[in-house]
């Protein structure tokens, strides 16, 4: 049985090498069928899991409560320059959203823009005042040394802990444990700590945290106050902000739905209106949604390419039963059923593909690299995706080889056996 | 009208051996028609032909064009089916049976010889002895022996992984016949087995098939419009517009034969033939 199958499946191999080139060119059009499948989902499955962890970071059982600048307007501007701006999350509303949403865990955030400076280099970035709730909220990690602790902000230390690439570009050439840093005009802070490399976009505002310097709440209050003045283009501009966002982590997935409800009914009531509530997880259900459009739509357009190779397919067998005519005369002459013509010119069409198939697997998990290496997309290779092209890439052989060994099979045996 | 001809009446002795004994009787046509419609023209390319082919007979069929000889042919051959009438062979009437059925009894009982040899191209001698067994699902290293003692028998020789289109004429022949004896066949049947070949090497194909029946015991059945073929058949059956004509026991066969049983016992069973046709 697995001889008379192997037997088959080698005639189909010699009698696909009558036509080299012929057989040459309509594998190609199931080979770049198969790897383009492959290709395709490999970007999909990259762009999918890309979002996911994006998502991640910033913690799926997280809600983000975040001030927003409100639009100036002329009135505003010209009165800016006598008044601090005020908006955004306030310390109190800090408290009522910890209050609204029991069981779950808060960090309170500030971000202040400064230059920080440790002997001749220098970087300006953000100063995150936050709590020690912050770390496990954002699921972040320390590398060296500890992170910030309530002793810290209850004693107003001027203690810092340092993002990764922060600590790089401050200390290129020394450990920066113990060291200090001169934030803004005088503040000096002694590094107590270092993150681990995050390499997450997540971050203050459009600054991840890798490059971000973290220090107790308290001490930033007392160091930094709440108002900020930045000096543009000869005005002057104050900003009154106490906190920039609340991160609140929910004890279950499944609260974070109703959570973010609560959250968002307390803005317009009990909270200013300038605040933007963010929720990750409906972030990733959104991006999963679309997607699954853009896989849809992949997906269209590689099952079109297999669709062409397999017509391809069929077009050339259609040829090989006429020019073998006689040659399936013979063999019925011989003795063989339609069944056996059928089967034959079926795993010819089939071996015809699966040799497509097989180059363009191959080609199919090359290209996603190349293209992670030049576009800079991401890409993931699943094994199912290179069994399921590969799978449709043997049925479009055998489906489209169908009616041409149906044909071979019915010919007359004698006007096959008389044909030149 | 429909000729019923019962070969060698009563006259020829070994005939009338076998009429005693009707399992030798092997392939037999009762009245068979075969009428085809051509456009609103009903063409009667057989019109009643009773004929029979015994265990170790070599008859051949002549006719002009047209006159049913291709149609007898396939009939023989299992390739068409009678629009009445009875085709018997080995006993079994096989005139009714199903394409597939055909197929069996076409890879059981008959050994096709064509006028174009009809080797497929793409696979080695010792695959294309094997095609018949395959369809049999008999191919092994059985299979494999009875080719090389096949190929050996027919003058082949060692060249069972050439390919057939590096062999000459006669050699793709004398492949064909060893593949139409692959499967132990009642009969084999020669479409103009010789029409392809020069006459060196027509000569040593009949020669072939004098000795596969004199030491082997095989019935020929050849289809030819070639007299000096016909000739070395033990009878003729002439066809004319789709019935038979006459049967003709043929002298010089007779002859010859006589003088090959002598010449085979000394061992040069080729020369005989060129003999018997000197005679």
């Amino acid at each position: 049985m697995i001889r008379d199958s192997w037997r088959i499946v080698r005639l189909g191999l010699k009698s696909l090498m009558l036509h080299k080139l012929r057989s040459t060119l309509t594998t190609a059009g199931i080979l770049f069928g198969v790897a383009s499948v492959i290709a395709m989902l490999a970007v999909g499955e990259g762009a999918k899991r890309d979002a996911l962890e994006r998502f991640q970071d910033m913690g799926v059982t997280n809600l983000i409560a975040r001030s927003k600048k409100p639009a100036e307007t002329q009135s505003s501007s010209s009165q800016s320059t006598w008044s601090a701006l005020a908006y955004g999350l306030l310390y109190r509303d800090a408290d009522l959203i910890a209050a609204s949403l029991p069981g779950s865990e808060i960090a309170r955030i500030r971000e202040i823009k400064r230059p920080m400076m440790r002997g001749e280099y220098f970087h300006t970035s953000i100063v995150v005042a936050t709590e020690p709730s912050f770390l496990e909220i954002t699921n972040m990690a320390v590398r060296e040394g500890r992170w910030l602790t309530d002793t810290d902000d209850r004693r107003l230390q001027n203690v810092c802990v340092l993002g990764e690439t922060l600590a790089r570009l401050l200390f290129p050439l020394e450990n920066p444990m113990d060291q200090t840093v001169l934030v803004g005009g005088g503040d000096r802070f002694r590094v107590v700590g270092i993150l681990k490399e995050q390499g997450r976009t997540a971050g203050a505002g459009s600054t991840p945290y890798d490059e971000c310097m973290f220090v107790p709440m308290m001490t930033s209050r007392r160091r930094f106050g709440e108002e900020v003045t930045t000096r543009a283009g000869g005005s002057f501009s104050r900003e009154r902000v106490e906190l920039n966002e609340v991160k609140v982590k929910m004890p279950e997935s499944n609260e974070v739905e109703s959570g973010a409800r609560i959250l968002r009914d307390l803005i317009g009531t009990k909270l200013n209106d300038d605040v933007i509530v963010t929720v990750p997880l409906e972030l990733l259900q959104q991006e999963e949604e679309s997607k699954r459009m853009f896989n849809i739509v992949l997906a269209v357009i590689a099952s079109i390419s297999l669709l062409v190779g397999g017509i391809g397919i069929m077009n050339v067998m259609l040829a090989t039963v006429t020019e073998r005519t006689r040659e399936i005369g013979i063999r019925r002459a011989l003795g063989a059923k339609k069944k056996h013509i059928i089967q034959q010119f079926l795993v010819e069409a089939g071996v015809l593909s699966a040799l497509g198939g097989i180059v363009g697997v191959i080609i199919g998990i090359i290209l996603p690299t190349v293209i992670t290496n030049v576009f800079e997309q991401r890409t993931d290779v699943m094994p199912q995706h290179v069994a399921l092209a590969f799978g449709i890439s043997a049925a479009v052989g055998v489906s489209f080889g169908i009616y041409p060994a149906w044909r071979a099979a019915n010919m007359d045996p004698v006007e096959a056996l008389r044909h030149e | 009208m429909a000729v019923v001809v019962v070969p060698g009446a009563a006259e020829n002795n070994h005939v009338s051996d076998r009429e005693t004994n009707g399992d030798d009787i092997i392939a037999e046509f009762v009245d068979v028609h075969r009428h085809y419609k051509m456009g609103d023209n009903l063409v009667r390319a057989l019109n009643g032909v009773s004929m029979q082919v015994q265990r170790g007979d070599y008859v051949t069929i002549m006719g002009r064009s047209g006159s049913g000889k291709s149609t007898m042919l396939n009939l023989l051959g299992c390739l068409d089916r009678p629009t009445s009438g009875e085709y018997r062979v080995g006993g079994r009437d096989v005139s009714k049976l199903s394409d597939d059925d055909l197929s069996d009894v076409r890879g059981t009982e008959i050994g096709f010889i064509f006028q174009s040899f009809n080797l497929i191209p793409q696979l080695t001698v010792l695959e294309n002895l094997e095609v018949p067994l395959f369809y049999q699902g008999k191919v092994g290293p059985e299979s494999r022996k009875k080719a090389e003692y096949l190929a050996d028998r027919v003058g082949l020789g060692q060249r069972l992984e050439h390919r057939p289109l590096e062999l000459s004429g006669g050699q793709q022949q004398r492949v064909a016949i060893a593949r139409a004896l692959m499967n132990d066949p009642l009969f084999l049947l020669a479409d103009e087995a010789t029409g392809n070949l020069d006459s060196n090497t027509e000569a040593e194909i009949l020669n072939l098939f004098d000795d596969l029946r004199a030491k082997d015991g095989i019935t020929i059945v050849m289809v030819t419009h070639n007299p000096t073929v016909a000739v070395r058949a033990d009878r003729t059956l002439w066809l004319k517009d789709g019935e038979v004509e006459k049967l003709v026991d043929n002298p010089v066969r007779q002859l010859a034969t006589a003088t090959s049983s002598l010449e085979t016992e000394s061992g040069t069973a080729d020369n005989t033939a060129t003999n018997g046709e000197n005679a």
